[in-house]
């Protein structure tokens, strides 16, 4: 739908802001433009609604180059949201969001309908607010009001250059939120510039990482995070998230390959000397070729003791089990779920490892911190 | 003397509508003037802020000049009567609403023009839909700071025989009677005070609403 060929935008002193930029934008994405500023993120998008002229190169939109157009005519047909300054302080609600329909001349029938309608899309009752002014309203409320008024003509694309940028954390996520809710009810195509990774990774189909005026990744959220293309991209992408990509994803990679286990024929009193000193309550009982047999815990260890016999006999045999190449995150819940001390990793029938509270509590500290102790 | 200052201006009376009515006609025509002239150039110096720079000092200059030797600098090139004094009198209206208008215009926030164009306003539409309205408070003070301005120095109109309530005061000194410089400079003080209430009315009337809260709040723009 939207295509940027070799584009570059430079002015007369010399700076250049946008250095041979490509990019294409499908039907119904929500691309993010993110970078430090001074990337040209903002000067891109600009140049979509020809605010800004690019020097050279192209910009189509459904194939035809955006200069060939009459600016004015242009840009109606393209939503644009900016941060609250936006909103015209003289004007309504209804008024605010009329701007676009009034310059294409619809009847006042059906603006007044179009705002009741948007209105209504975003559960501000029209009748409370359609007559209010701007500042009678909570920041996250106008930005909703420059959201719908962006709407209001119903453009297929719509350019939003960090609308959400001057709003506290928490009315911030609840409009991204509403965003990208709205997003999938209207089905739109959005260009959105932010400096905000964590904005951009919740609200974007693709990525476009700008640094000095040139696309240095364009990935999904889910690709950048996994691999990122470059240093820059990984140090603005920022280490605690990537750490939470590459936390250990199966069973394998976290647990304890050195569990505490004794033979079948081992005695009971070798069993309270090896759970003393390990200082556990609970150890697994295996055979010479790793098959589990079961576990004794120090509680039926002392009622059995004065028995006498082997570990092979008074085990008890039902122990909880996992594959190796299971989720992590799905031995976490059965553990939590279950009330499991552990869990045995077992794979053909041997014991590989295990998985205690220990291990968990490792690997979610190496995935915070970034490094295994 | 002891007997006050109503008996005066009621023995005037006839006089004094005679020349209130003068006086408003000079007033109302100068600022009229001012105000055709001095608001679209206004806006056009908002366009060309290099000229503006230029003509808001010049105008600053103009108005530090006494009214009294701008009349009198007016004799030998205008004339006497009623033009000249009109004219010079115009002259003065326009520099508070040039100036108003430029600082009202300037004032809208960048963004919120550079909005409005993105949007898809034309540049006389985001001037008529956005800029002027936000900007005619701080237009119409100018317009008050005109009028009331003008409505003293219109006194001085009397002597290059531009008629208005001066008539009566210049009349009043030259033959020392006091009654007389009353009955002129009383009313001239009431029409002053009475058109800055009835300005002040205007510009709250005209004041959008959606901005007359705002600015109980202090102005964003």
């Amino acid at each position: 739908m939207l295509q940027f060929k070799h584009v570059s935008k430079s002015y007369r002193d010399g700076t250049v802001a946008v250095d041979d930029l490509s990019l294409e934008v499908e039907r119904g994405e929500i691309v993010v433009l993110i970078g430090p500023s001074g990337c040209g993120k903002t000067t891109s998008l600009r140049m979509i609604n020809r605010m800004v002229e690019p020097s050279a190169g192209a910009i189509l939109l459904d194939g035809r180059d955006v200069t060939s157009y009459d600016p004015v005519q242009l840009r109606r047909g393209i939503g644009y949201v900016v941060q609250q300054i936006g909103l015209f302080p003289h004007m309504t609600i209804a008024e605010n969001i009329e701007v676009v329909p009034r310059l294409l001349g619809w009847s006042p029938e059906k603006r007044h309908q179009r705002v009741s309608e948007l209105l209504d899309l975003v559960g501000m009752d029209p009748a409370v607010y359609r007559d209010r002014f701007p500042h009678e309203l909570s920041g996250g409320q106008q930005q909703r009001i420059g959201v719908l008024r962006a709407l209001a003509a119903d453009p297929e694309l719509i350019l939003m250059d960090e609308p959400f940028g001057a709003l506290d954390p928490i009315t911030r996520e609840q409009l991204q939120d509403e965003l990208k809710r709205l997003q999938e009810a209207v089905h739109k195509t959005i260009v959105f510039v932010t400096h905000d990774m964590d904005e951009a990774l919740r609200l974007a189909s693709r990525i476009a990482v700008l640094r000095q005026g040139h696309v240095v990744q364009y990935a999904t959220p889910a690709e950048i995070l996994r691999s990122p293309a470059d240093e820059f991209v990984a140090q603005f992408v920022g280490r605690h998230r990537l750490a939470e990509r590459e936390a250990p994803q199966t069973v394998r990679e976290i647990m304890n390959t050195r569990p505490v286990v004794l033979g079948p024929s081992a005695s009971t009193e070798e069993a309270f000397a090896l759970m003393q000193s390990r200082q556990v309550d609970t150890l697994l009982v295996v055979d010479a070729q790793g098959g589990l047999h079961g576990y004794v815990s120090a509680l039926h260890l002392a009622h059995r003791r004065a028995a006498g016999h082997s570990l092979g006999e008074i085990c008890e045999p039902d122990v909880a089990v996992i594959g190796p190449y299971e989720d992590a995150s799905g031995a976490f819940n059965r553990m939590d779920q279950e009330h499991l001390p552990y869990l045995a990793v077992v794979e053909d029938g041997r014991l590989k490892g295990i998985v205690t509270r220990r291990s968990m509590v490792r690997a979610l500290a190496a995935a915070v911190w970034g490094e295994a102790q | 003397m002891t007997t006050g200052i109503w008996p005066d201006i009621v023995a005037h009376l006839p006089l004094v509508w005679q020349d209130l009515g003068q006086h408003v006609e000079l007033v109302l025509i100068s600022v009229l003037f001012g105000c055709i002239v001095a608001i679209p150039l206004g806006i056009w110096l908002t366009r060309h802020t290099r000229v503006a720079e230029v003509v808001i000092t010049i105008t600053g200059l103009i108005q530090t000049v006494p009214s009294l030797a701008l009349l009198a600098l007016a004799l030998p090139v205008l004339g006497i009567g009623l033009v000249p004094s009109i004219t010079a009198l115009a002259l003065y209206a326009l520099l508070p609403i040039l100036r108003n208008t430029y600082v009202g215009v300037r004032g809208v926030p960048p963004e919120t023009v550079d909005c409005a164009k993105a949007m898809g306003m034309s540049s006389l539409q985001a001037l008529t839909r956005v800029e002027l309205p936000m900007a005619i408070p701080v237009i119409i003070a100018g317009v008050r700071l005109s009028t009331i301005y003008l409505i003293s120095w219109a006194v001085l109109a009397a002597l290059i025989g531009g008629g208005g309530l001066g008539v009566l005061i210049l009349e009043g000194l030259s033959t020392y009677d006091f009654g007389l410089v009353l009955a002129g400079a009383v009313p001239a003080a009431m029409l002053a005070i009475l058109a800055g209430l009835a300005l002040s009315w205007l510009q709250r009337l005209l004041t959008p609403v959606g901005m007359r809260r705002m600015a109980a709040g202090g102005r964003g723009a």
